[in-house]
């Protein structure tokens, strides 16, 4: 029924991918260049036109996702991104003959190791948080939570009417100043340790004591309310912290891919410069 | 002015208009008697702006005026511009209170005391002219009314709506916009209404706008007051007008005065005429909804046919020349002797009048076909159904074994099976030699189905046998089941309705032939769904082998009809059918296997149970998405959009999550579309391979998104054209890849019109938002895959 893209087609792209890494090491190792392995030998040149390849094919994956309507489907160019882009690490190390330096060839190895690795996240958090997220919201839509955090203000507010001020302002703070999301920070830590709930929450706690008796219940009341609240609050906030990390790391991916495809450029244009 | 006139026309309805616009365009000496002050009384008193019809949409007009679908006010303009157009002599305010005389010799009395002559008189007066009345004391108020003509005259009044019809239904929902409305309703549910105003009045009344009285009639009127007869006695209810919209009848008494004979004694009956229209007194002709035909169109074509009877000429029906283009594969046959040869052949269209048989065959299609064509074949998805005026068919009934076929000859018809079950064809139909046959549709076949009972029991008697064979009993040769069919009946359950009580002592096989059915057992203190019985299969079989009370519950998931098979025929025939008696041990054993399994997984009962509830019931192909590896990026909403012009048709947040399985708000494309019940343009259709689909027909009346149960069709303006990709990225211009560009306020001079998923018909890769899915969490199902995902609901169960 419902397959991952892991095992998309019985695993076949990792299958090809694993076939791939397999012999270019059993050719890297089988061949015995004269002087040590580099990328100027014709099994180099060969990887290295491979993994330039690879990293075009890679690229396209961000013009044929936005290409709706197709015949096949995107799962399958997924799965093949996924493994494909993985077995770059081996294809274009072998490529290196194991020669670094601080020289712009080096740098656009490390900079595709940089974007394998972004993409190796994106691989973990596509598999770990959807669960999450659907685990966390129990069913509930955002919008729900919505309008019922707006219920429980509305009725804070009313028992808040009858109150003392201290009481009233700070319930005042629990709704005017309670945000969801705010910075990538925030967003990733899934918590607001200024949050205006949290905040009347404790300041009410420690108030409840000095209250008069008259007001009793009314602050049990509150405390219940701001204490639901929170609930809420902490799974919009969780919400956001996941859905953060299901995109956090396509802002280094991407923009990092484009510096990885200059910097391949500049690589392949110097050394048939030089040549 | 003279007093004597060839043709008088009474009544200046659609049909009397037109009928006074033919003599006047012959340069008849005619007169057009109208009761009222204005022409076409009963069009005008439709509510302002009301939108009317031309149905039947296949029927061409002929008529010296013009019609065609629009608002009331323009087709009563067009009709006051005709009259004048063509010279048509109109006396308003003239009441016709008598006709005497005969053919040649009419005396008609004008407003009861000046009388005129006549050689010929044609009544068309319709029935509007006499409405039923309330018929209790005080009904002389004069708040008491039976028309609204625009529910926004009245503000912040209470009004009571008597009556339970379509007319009721829209005057009390055009009013609360500004009173308070309650309505009285004389039967306990509104069974006479369209589904959409049934819809509209049952929501209204759920949700306190309305307030109804069930089992309710009114007792007398006081000023401010009615009071009514309800179950729990007397009640009163204060007013400050009462709208009684209650049907109306032939005026009989005026009629059977003139000396007209009526078909029956029973209210709603109408006058006998012949085929000219022609009533028991020779030169007295009666057309429109007085003769049967309520419909405008029907009406203003009798009219010109009627006059162009009565001076002698030649008539040619509306329709010939669209039948003679029908009928076009059938040389040397004149449309008569098409139409004749059709009933004497074919005895399901037998029933028909000639006026309905020739609207029913607008609809249909007359094919010729040569030996070896194919018709259908199996697993396709179209439901139109056959009949053989001349000919024979092979019905391949072994789809393993294409020379396994049984014969089908004249007079037979076929492919009523996907018609009733709302599922693929089961079977391929070849010709079987040089055939003539009837392909109708649809909608057509279950207006006939509705509306000629005889037609309905020859299809009933010819399904139960056919669905017996293919389902219960495929290899049997057909004699044998001669029992097994002749004591099988239908039933019908609603939604929830139990068919077979666990522990009840019966041993009837039901085979479930539209809608579907779940078993479930008792275990633990509450119901645990055991499995999931689509139509074309059968359940009950346990106990017949077993000889043991019933061990599961049956009931219905939706709107269903079971085919009871008698248990002792049954018994006989797997005595007599030693295969047949192992196959179904064979199929017991296994579903007494898959039964173990699933009590001791009960996740996957529930997610039956889930779906079920969610409307997988009667669903063809539904959208699921498994929420474990659905990572939120939207990209199947953006697809949808992309696809189809910029308005997605799918909400992927909305709709319920059960354990990770998550059933967004898209469309299941219903065995039987709700939305195709009472769609006016006709523009709801299902594609060959199951798609329901609304095509360029769609005049946005919204009836379809109200009848959906899923909320799946949206009512939307166009969207204003795409920009290039270009023009939004450096200017923009317009809305880019894939967002959802429907206007929220009304362009310029736009039209709503529904919008749904058509499962991506027109697209060779198949729905987008599923190939789209770039993790594989978005797929799309159909009913007979659902025990694959049970199967696995242990894996994906929190």
């Amino acid at each position: 029924m419902h397959e991952s893209f892991l095992v998309y087609a019985g695993f076949r792209y990792l299958k090809i991918a694993s076939i791939m890494c397999i012999a270019a090491i059993v050719v890297y190792v089988w061949h015995s260049p004269p002087d040590q392995p580099n990328g100027g030998t014709w099994v180099g040149y060969g990887l290295g036109g491979l993994g330039a390849l690879l990293i075009l094919w890679l690229m396209w994956f961000g013009i044929r996702k936005r290409r709706y309507g197709t015949e096949s489907r995107l799962q399958g160019w997924l799965s093949a991104h996924v493994y494909l882009g993985l077995s770059l690490v081996t294809i274009a190390t072998l490529h290196t003959g194991f020669q670094f330096g601080w020289n712009l060839h080096t740098l656009a190895y490390g900079l595709m190791l940089v974007v394998i690795a972004s993409g190796a996240f994106g691989i973990y958090a596509y598999v770990r948080y959807p669960r999450l997220m659907t685990e966390n919201r129990r069913g509930i839509t955002n919008n729900e939570i919505y309008t019922e955090i707006g219920e429980l203000d509305r009725e804070c507010r009313q028992v808040a009417s009858a109150m003392p001020d201290e009481i009233a302002s700070l319930v005042l703070v629990s709704c005017n100043e309670t945000r969801i999301g705010g910075s990538i920070l925030r967003q990733l830590s899934g918590q607001d340790p200024t949050c205006g709930t949290a905040r009347a929450f404790a300041g009410i706690r420690d108030l409840a004591a000095s209250v008069g008796a008259a007001h009793g219940g009314d602050v049990r009341k509150l405390i219940s309310l701001l204490g639901k609240k929170q609930t809420l609050l902490s799974t919009l906030r969780r919400d956001v912290q996941f859905k953060a990390m299901l995109e956090i790391w396509l802002y280094f991916h991407v923009p990092l891919s484009f510096a990885l495809l200059a910097a391949l450029v500049a690589h392949v244009i110097s050394v048939f410069y030089y040549w | 002015m003279t007093t004597e006139f060839d043709i008088i026309i009474v009544g200046s309805g659609p049909a009397g208009l037109s009928a006074a616009a033919r003599a006047a365009q012959r340069g008849v000496n005619h007169v057009l008697f109208e009761r009222t002050d204005h022409a076409s009384d009963t069009i005008y008193k439709y509510q302002k702006k009301k939108f009317v019809m031309a149905t039947p949409d296949v029927l061409p007009l002929q008529s010296d005026m013009r019609f065609e679908a629009g608002i009331r006010e323009h087709i009563l303009d067009a009709w006051n511009n005709g009259l004048d157009e063509h010279a048509v002599n109109i006396r308003y305010n003239a009441e016709v209170t008598a006709i005497a005389g005969s053919k040649g010799d009419f005396t008609l009395t004008v407003n009861g005391s000046e009388t005129v002559k006549a050689k010929h008189v044609i009544l068309s007066i319709g029935v509007q002219g006499n409405l039923r009345q309330l018929g209790v004391p005080g009904q002389e108020w004069e708040r008491v009314q039976y028309q609204l003509d625009d529910p926004l005259e009245y503000d912040g009044e209470t009004i009571v709506v008597v009556g339970a019809g379509d007319a009721a239904i829209e005057n009390a929902m055009g009013l609360t916009a500004q009173n308070e409305v309650i309505i009285i309703n004389r039967k306990g549910e509104f069974a006479r209404a369209k589904q959409g105003n049934l819809n509209a009045i049952n929501g209204a009344i759920e949700s306190e706008l309305i307030e109804c009285y069930f089992n309710a009639s009114p007792v007398r009127v006081e000023p401010g007051l009615l009071v009514l007869k309800t179950p729990e006695g007397e009640a009163e209810v204060k007013c400050n007008r009462i709208i009684a919209r209650l049907g109306a009848n032939p005026p009989r008494r005026f009629v059977e005065a003139c000396g007209i004979k009526f078909s029956s004694d029973d209210p709603s009956a109408l006058p006998e005429l012949s085929a000219t229209y022609e009533s028991s007194v020779e030169g007295l002709y009666i057309v429109g909804a007085l003769a049967g035909y309520p419909l405008i169109k029907q009406a203003m074509n009798q009219g010109y046919e009627v006059v162009e009877t009565i001076l002698g000429h030649p008539v040619r029906p509306a329709d010939e020349p669209l039948l003679e283009q029908r009928f076009s594969a059938i040389e040397g046959m004149s449309v008569d002797e098409v139409l004749e040869a059709i009933q004497t052949n074919v005895p399901l269209l037998s029933h028909m009048s000639r006026l309905q048989l020739r609207e029913f065959m607008l609809e249909s299609r007359i094919h010729r076909v040569k030996p070896g064509d194919i018709i259908f074949e199996r697993n396709d998805f179209t439901n139109s159904v056959y009949s053989i005026v001349d000919g024979a068919v092979d019905i391949q009934i072994n789809p393993n074994d294409p020379s396994e076929v049984v014969t089908l000859r004249t007079g037979a018809f076929f492919g009523e099976m996907g018609l009733l079950s709302g599922r693929r064809r089961t079977a391929t139909i070849l010709a079987h030699e040089d055939s003539i046959l009837v392909e109708t549709p649809r909608r057509a076949m279950l207006k006939l189905i509705s509306s000629i009972a005889a037609a309905k029991r020859v299809i009933d008697e010819a399904a139960i046998s056919r669905q017996i064979q293919t389902h219960l009993a495929p290899n049997i040769d057909p004699a044998l089941l001669d029992e097994v069919v002749s004591t099988a009946t239908i039933e019908s359950f609603s939604a929830g309705d139990v068919m077979i009580q666990e522990g009840q002592t019966s041993d009837d096989v039901y085979l479930v032939r539209s809608g579907s059915m779940t078993v479930s057992r008792r275990i633990g203190g509450r119901d645990v769904v055991l499995s999931y019985i689509p139509a074309g299969n059968y359940v009950g079989e346990m106990a017949l082998l077993t000889e043991a009370p019933r061990s599961a519950t049956v009931k219905a998931t939706v709107a269903s009809e079971t085919i009871k098979v008698d248990a002792g025929a049954f018994k006989r025939l797997l005595a007599r059918e030693p295969a047949l008696k192992s196959e179904i041990e064979a199929r017991f054993r296994d579903r007494l296997v898959q039964n173990v399994e699933v009590e001791q997984r009960p996740d996957s009962g529930d997610i039956i149970e889930f779906l079920v509830s969610q409307g997988l019931g009667e669903a063809t192909d539904v959208l699921l998405i498994d929420e474990s590896l659905c990572v939120r990026c939207d990209n199947c909403e953006k697809a949808c959009a992309e696809t189809h012009g910029g308005r997605s048709r799918l909400k992927r947040e909305a709709g319920p999550t059960f354990g990770t399985l998550h059933v967004p708000t898209s469309c299941r494309h219903c065995e039987h579309p709700h939305c195709m019940s009472d769609c006016p343009a006709d523009a709801i259709q299902r594609a060959p391979n199951g798609e329901v689909f609304i095509d360029e027909k769609c005049i946005g009346c919204g009836n379809c998104a109200r009848d959906c149960p899923y909320n799946v069709i949206h009512m939307a303006y166009p969207p204003p054209p795409k920009p290039g990709l270009l023009q939004w990225l450096l200017f923009g211009m317009g809305s880019g890849p894939g967002e959802d560009k429907t206007p929220s306020a009304k362009p310029e001079g736009a039209r709503e019109t529904a919008t749904k998923c058509d499962m991506c018909k027109d697209i060779a890769g198949g729905p987008s938002c599923v190939s789209a899915c770039p993790t594989g969490a978005a797929i799309r199902v159909n009913p007979e895959e659902f025990f694959s995902i049970t199967a696995s609901a242990k894996s994906r169960s929190l």
